[in-house]
């Protein structure tokens, strides 16, 4: 599927629109926003897999989180340049992928998100008891971030350095799934038993997939830890597992934009439900409605929002057969 | 000897804490064919309530516990009404994301009503053990198994004895035909859902004197849950409960006499099993093989 | 006024007319058989009768107007409908299969009307009550499928093809007690069946469906002797 010139340049225009956003925000914006590169190179790598493969992942996080660990252990116990630590965070996650996909081959769609599921909570136990190496539960902090550039802040250094990485990283992935590979790992998806018949080999495809997606979580994971410059078992829980594949599914339809959607709504909702909801109990006080009275700042706000809209998003999403991996099978496609 | 006693009894204690769990994960598949991920929050939630009902309001254990229920009961009914049956003709990867959305809306909830603080939770059994030929065995390990076997035994009666368990079960293995005599078929899946948070209710008011409650409380619950219904066949009833003791008292041994395995690592060790299970049995100990291989 | 009634019923399953205007009626006490060729439409018309297929037109059942109501309203007015592969609850017992068809009933007649059709008019059901109803052979499910819905004393027993697969000797028996509910308790009848002479021999009225529409129609009698029925339907 080659794109078309307009394809390339709407992209264009979009990339260009990365380039030139730090220059008319702040730094704090310029942080928020290099979270939703980080978060974008996640939803990728999931994207290959659950829109591609069809092999639903709860243990995104997971794999963000031994990125974000060895990008940590290296930088502060090991001296090595933070930068560096990020594409080696994104092989140890590989790694650990690749091997998580052999067991998966034997595991079905409920049975996969189950132990993915698992692997999401067992990361941060893990954590915690290697303590030694890992700070326990404290965690480990990293260096403060700065920026070689002197016109740069580190915020908005770390900015480009992210959003670099992610468009390179969405290239190469639509490198990936392009051609032969891309309609094996469709076939995967779509009817295991016709894709073996048609010798797709299912060990290859489905470790391959679970591998690469991995390695793009994991990468997210080692700039996340920069960005965020302390580690923790509790920086990775299970809701954000399950967020990212919120976010996949929300953000949806279409290409780069949708990752992208689905990216602001991964980094934005859990900071800003709570505000709609208190403006819309604002509301719900001037015409008489009850609702006002809880603080809409209160935890546990913005879980309730994307929860609904989840569910509300899967509603709309067709019914039977067209289903919802269909929809997120057409993320990587140009759109 | 005495030590290895009480780990037991302890270890048979939060096993029937996991197995309550994975049987209700179990009810519901049977008869609905969900895995349902939002059991534990569920579970969580529905035991916040209880909190809530001792302390705000003043109830003493056993009639918050048994309102508790109530309110359980009719929260599973109404989320398989309100919302599962929506996605009835869904596939299955719509519907374990219903169940997923459904997990993140009661965490939020729990912690936006509650706030996420963890906070004791006192349970009915008092602190002085029983004397068992001299050994002091915890009251509160024999209560909670009593209480949660007890719970699965009347469970097991109902269905096994009753008219309308019988339905239930007919409407779970032939929806169709039991339309066709009668059974109003979607009723019975809602029930089978009330059932099932029932179960994790009792769960979860069985072990938030032991781990404190809070909104994570039953997130590791629900692993160990999922490994014992897989561990006992995820459509046998009593492969669950069996399941559930056996990882509960695995793990407990494993911690008490393995040095290398502290608490953190029981939870990453019934994970093994649980893949260990998947891939080299996935039928469990007392299930029918389901799985396709290619 | 007839017990049931189908006026201009339509049927589809997606977009695919099963139906195209069936009109037929059933009179208390009769017991009326439909035939036809496989995908005439058949077992469809049962299942439009029992709300199982997405319909268009008029059924009535007691003078009540039914169509598009649920399976389980439609059997609680007393329509039992034992339906193409009887539909027997493989993983439950004999004897749990046969208590299901009692659901709707209440009262201390049920005990001894299950009793009855265990020793009585299927007595191999007494002493296999215990038995997996999965393992039963094929004739012996469909007897339980019976069974099952005359235990909830229905007024109009729906019956879809229920020779298919059994041996000549089992169809006459099951027949046999057909015939004799129908002639003791008045029992209405309404059979789908693809063999054609046993289902002319029990039947007193019969229609002919072919392609989703009814052909010929007239009393048993009449179609043996219509020469393009005995042609396509009786062999000779």
């Amino acid at each position: 599927m080659r794109p078309t010139w307009r394809q390339l340049a709407g992209h264009g225009v979009l990339f260009a629109a990365i380039l030139l956003l730090p220059l008319v925000i702040s730094d704090f914006r310029a942080s928020q926003f290099a979270y939703v590169g980080v978060f974008a190179i996640a939803l990728i790598g999931l994207s290959i897999l659950t829109g591609y493969t069809g092999q639903i992942s709860l243990g995104h996080g997971g794999f963000m989180a031994i990125g974000a660990y060895v990008t940590a252990i290296l930088s502060v116990n090991y001296g090595v340049y933070d930068l560096l630590t990020v594409p080696l965070g994104g092989i140890a996650a590989g790694i650990v992928g690749f091997l998580f996909g052999f067991p998966a081959l034997r595991l079905a769609g409920v049975y996969l998100a189950l132990a993915t599921f698992a692997l999401a909570v067992i990361v941060p136990s893990l954590a915690t008891a290697l303590g030694d190496r890992t700070g326990g539960t404290a965690g480990i902090l990293l260096e403060l971030p700065t920026s070689p550039i002197g016109a740069l802040s580190p915020d908005k250094w770390l900015y480009y350095v992210t959003w670099a990485i992610a468009i390179v990283l969405f290239a190469a992935a639509t490198i990936f799934v392009r051609g032969r590979r891309g309609r094996a790992l469709r076939a995967v998806r779509e009817n295991e038993i016709a894709a073996v018949s048609a010798g797709v080999s299912l060990t290859r495809y489905k470790t391959l997939a679970f591998g690469v997606s991995a390695f793009y979580a994991g990468v997210a994971g080692s700039l996340y830890a920069i960005l965020n410059f302390i580690v923790a078992p509790g920086t990775f829980p299970i809701t954000l597992s399950i967020l990212l594949l919120a976010g996949l599914v929300v953000g949806g339809a279409a290409s780069f934009v949708g990752v992208l959607a689905g990216a602001a709504f991964v980094q934005f909702v859990p900071l800003y439900a709570g505000d709609v909801v208190g403006r819309l109990t604002g509301i719900g006080d001037r015409i008489g409605l009850p609702g006002g009275g809880f603080d809409p700042t209160t935890p546990g706000v913005p879980s309730v929002v994307y929860g609904v809209i989840l569910l509300a998003v899967l509603w709309l999403a067709p019914r039977g057969a067209a289903g919802l991996a269909q929809r997120l099978g057409r993320i990587l496609r140009i759109s | 000897m005495s030590e290895f006693l009480q780990q037991l009894v302890f270890g048979l204690a939060i096993g029937g804490v996991y197995g309550s769990l994975a049987l209700a994960l179990v009810l519901i598949y049977r008869t609905t064919r969900v895995v349902n991920f939002a059991q534990g929050e569920m579970a969580m939630f529905t035991t916040f309530i209880a909190w809530s009902l001792i302390e705000n309001h003043g109830f003493s254990f056993w009639p918050a516990f048994f309102v508790t229920l109530g309110i359980a009961f009719l929260l599973g009914v109404g989320v398989e009404r309100l919302v599962i049956r929506n996605f009835e003709h869904s596939s299955h990867l719509t519907v374990i994301l219903v169940t997923i959305a459904l997990f993140v809306i009661f965490n939020g909830a729990a912690g936006w009503i509650w706030s996420p603080e963890q906070r004791a939770f006192l349970g009915p059994f008092s602190a002085a053990p029983f004397d068992v030929g001299g050994v002091a065995i915890a009251r509160q390990d024999v209560g909670v198994i009593a209480v949660t076997l007890l719970t699965v035994a009347l469970l097991w009666a109902f269905f096994r004895f009753t008219k309308l368990g019988l339905a239930m079960r007919a409407a779970a293995v032939g929806p169709e035909p039991s339309r066709l005599l009668g059974v109003r078929v979607g009723w019975m899946f809602a029930m089978g859902w009330g059932f099932a948070a029932v179960l994790g209710a009792v769960s979860g008011m069985m072990v938030a004197p032991i781990v404190f409650l809070s909104p994570t409380m039953m997130q590791a619950a629900l692993i160990y849950a999922f490994a014992a219904a897989v561990l006992g066949g995820i459509e046998s009833p009593l492969g669950a409960v069996l399941g559930g003791l056996l990882l509960g008292v695995g793990t407990t041994l494993l911690g008490a006499y393995v040095d290398v395995v502290t608490p953190e690592l029981e939870l990453p060790i019934a994970f093994v099993v649980l893949v260990l299970v998947l891939l080299f049995r996935p039928a469990g100990l007392l299930g029918r093989v389901v799985v396709r291989r290619v | 006024m007839p017990l049931l009634e189908l006026e201009g019923v339509q049927a589809r399953y997606g977009p695919i007319v099963a139906l195209h205007g069936i009109s037929l009626a059933v009179d208390e006490g009769e017991v009326v058989a439909i035939l036809g060729a496989n995908g005439a439409g058949k077992t469809t018309t049962l299942r439009a009768v029992s709300g199982t297929v997405a319909t268009s037109g008029r059924i009535a059942y007691a003078g009540q107007d039914v169509a598009r109501r649920g399976p389980e309203a439609v059997a609680r007015l007393g329509v039992a409908h034992v339906p193409e592969g009887r539909g027997i609850l493989a993983e439950l017992t004999v004897w749990e299969n046969l208590r299901m068809g009692a659901y709707m009933r209440r009262g201390a007649a049920v005990k001894a009307d299950l009793e009855r059709m265990a020793t009585e008019h299927f007595p191999w059901i007494d002493e296999r009550r215990g038995q997996q109803a999965g393992t039963l052979s094929g004739g012996e499910q469909q007897m339980l499928a019976l069974a099952r819905a005359l235990v909830a004393r229905p007024k109009l027993l729906m019956l879809d093809e229920p020779s298919l697969g059994l041996a000549p000797m089992i169809v006459q028996e099951l027949f046999q007690v057909v015939r004799r509910l129908n002639e003791e308790e008045g029992l209405t009848v309404l059979v789908v069946e693809q063999n054609a002479n046993i289902a002319l021999d029990v039947s007193s009225r019969a229609y002919v469906l072919e392609v989703g529409a009814v052909a010929v129609e007239g009393s048993s009698d009449e179609l043996r002797r219509h020469e393009g029925v005995r042609r396509s339907y009786l062999g000779y």
